[in-house]
């Protein structure tokens, strides 16, 4: 990715990777998964394949995140596709989203 | 033998079902049923995977006035469906998705009917039609302990008469006044009878949206212009209150799958101020019975409906329910109409409202090419989750394989919700003299292993 080249987005860069360490902790505490949370390839889907999460994981991240962010995800959200990809990507979504 | 109307709706422009609010007349569903069945194959068997609820009841009486039989499985993995091949030989796939991925002849039920359409068409006369009572309408699968579903006959005239009764309990509301949102799929029995057949059966309108997330469900409700019924379970419930979601004014909240605790249920009904009915069935009896959770412990048979106990097992006849059927969970009649239930069998499991047994878990675990043993049990509820649900764990002798192979080959034979968590590797299970792995040994090993493997269990 051609921006980490930027000094100017170091900063924002530091914080993407703690929010995704958080993240990361809460989903594997949340939904008992037998890993550790640096376990999650932070490229890898979400959903399926991948990490292998099924629909009741993604209602408890809905409800963890809402909890702790204060987002409310929906199904229909044109965005859905893209943001359970990774956790990188769930992650920008957060970051953006977050009302605390 | 007697007929039984296709749908209650009587009149062309009477509401059928809604999909984002807006109203799909009865006349415009009786439209698309005749394409559809002109459209089906000549195969008896219809595998109904569509997850838009306006399709799938569109391919249920399309079936039924082609005199055609839904298959009705509750997973969907590669396994059941190479059973369920070898049971319906002729058996093909009606879905409302263009990459659905079941490995079977597909009929996509949302594609224009080409000879229909663009022809100018006179009106047809509006006529509901009428199915014989008799006539086999689905058949609905339990998992089994064999490793093979075991399917269960549904007539057109059981059926109708299971939601009849349902409707009985919904008063003092008038279905037909109202809009019924599920948040559980049209293919689960409870499902199949309360968001499909209950609206057709009484004049009520179903919805074609599945909500999913809180505020998903929230917005579906608010796109119904009218009285609204909110068809659930508990897993949905509890997030609903634990995401702290407004909802619209409901006339009804109903919740099944799952017992349901009554300090939650009062929850419910205080947070939304509509009323919370309970509903207790099985996939082989279909509903039978129903409660006021907030406020009574004892469940209401369905009119007809009996309960006989003998040598500790219970068994259910009369009303809709066509052969005595006994049931897997422990209930205790407490008068002719009213019983208590204490329970489920040690052997059956039901995680966010799937159902399988032990058994049959352990069964495909140990079909795996070099498990040499295994075995699957049920954790207790210190570790639900926000959604309050618990997973199962797993114990597992396989010398040459890796967890990650094992979780891999259970994904392709089991639903994913009963994938364990965790699996854990161990040299040997704890088999008493006759075989058998008493659960506090299970437990106790469990724990032993945590210690060792102390990150599967973050």
């Amino acid at each position: 990715m051609s921006e980490h080249a930027l000094p100017t987005q170091t900063t924002p860069h530091i914080d993407a990777l703690a929010l995704e360490r958080e993240i990361a902790q809460l989903i594997v505490k949340g939904l008992n998964l037998p890993l550790q949370p640096e376990d999650i390839d932070p490229e890898a889907a979400l959903y399926g394949e991948g990490l292998g999460l099924d629909s009741i994981d993604i209602l408890e991240i809905a409800l963890i995140v809402s909890k702790q962010y204060g987002i409310q995800l929906r199904a229909d959200n044109q965005e859905n596709a893209r943001i359970f990809t990774s956790l990188r990507n769930f992650a920008q979504y957060v970051a953006e989203q977050r009302i605390k | 033998m007697s007929a039984l109307p296709l749908i209650a709706h009587d009149q062309p422009t009477a509401v059928v079902a809604y999909r984002h609010g807006r109203p799909i007349s009865a006349a415009q569903f009786l439209h698309d049923v005749h394409a559809l069945a002109w459209r089906l194959p000549a195969g008896a068997h219809v595998l109904n995977f569509c997850a838009d609820r306006y399709w799938f009841a569109v391919g249920l009486a399309a079936s039924l006035v082609s005199g055609k039989c839904s298959i009705l499985p509750s997973t969907h993995t590669p396994e059941v469906i190479r059973h369920l091949r070898a049971f319906a030989p002729d058996v093909f796939c009606l879905s409302d998705d263009p990459q659905c991925p079941i490995e079977l002849p597909q009929l996509l039920c949302t594609q224009p009917a080409v000879a229909l359409n663009g022809s100018a068409r006179a009106p047809v006369r509006f006529q509901v039609p009428q199915i014989d009572a008799g006539q086999l309408a689905a058949y609905v699968f339990t998992s089994g302990s064999s490793g093979t579903p075991v399917p269960h006959a549904k007539t057109w005239g059981r059926l109708v008469q299971c939601v009849r009764a349902e409707m009985t309990r919904l008063a003092p509301i008038d279905p037909a006044q109202c809009a019924i949102l599920g948040t559980v799929p049209a293919q689960h029995m409870y499902g199949f009878e309360s968001t499909v057949l209950l609206p057709l059966q009484s004049g009520a309108a179903l919805c074609a949206e599945r909500p999913f997330f809180p505020a998903d469900i929230a917005a579906a409700l608010r796109a119904l212009p009218r009285a609204r019924v909110l068809i659930s379970t508990p897993v949905h419930l509890r997030a609903l209150l634990t995401a702290e979601q407004a909802l619209p004014e409901l006339q009804l909240i109903v919740s099944a799958t799952a017992m349901l605790p009554a300090n939650l249920a009062r929850e419910v009904e205080s947070r939304y101020g509509a009323t919370l009915l309970e509903i207790y069935g099985s996939t082989e009896t279909g509903q039978m019975a129903s409660r006021r959770t907030a406020l009574e412990d004892q469940w209401w048979l369905w009119p007809g409906v009996q309960l006989t106990l003998s040598d500790g097992q219970c068994s259910v006849h009369g009303g809709h329910v066509e052969q005595p059927i006994t049931v897997a969970d422990v209930l205790e009649p407490t008068d002719a109409e009213h019983f208590v239930l204490h329970g489920r069998t040690a052997d059956l499991v039901n995680i966010a409202g799937k159902r399988s047994s032990l058994a049959y878990l352990n069964h495909q675990l140990n079909a795996i090419p070099g498990v040499v043993d295994g075995a699957f049990f049920v954790r207790d509820d210190s570790h639900a989750s926000l959604a309050g649900v618990t997973r199962l764990a797993a114990l597992v002798v396989a010398p040459r394989l890796d967890p990650a192979h094992i979780i891999k080959a259970l994904r392709a034979r089991i639903d994913a919700v009963f994938l364990p968590r965790p699996l854990l590797m161990v040299e040997q299970l704890p088999r008493n003299a006759t075989g058998k792995l008493p659960h506090h040994t299970l437990v106790a090993l469990t724990a032993q292993a945590a210690m060792q493997q102390p990150h599967l269990f973050a």
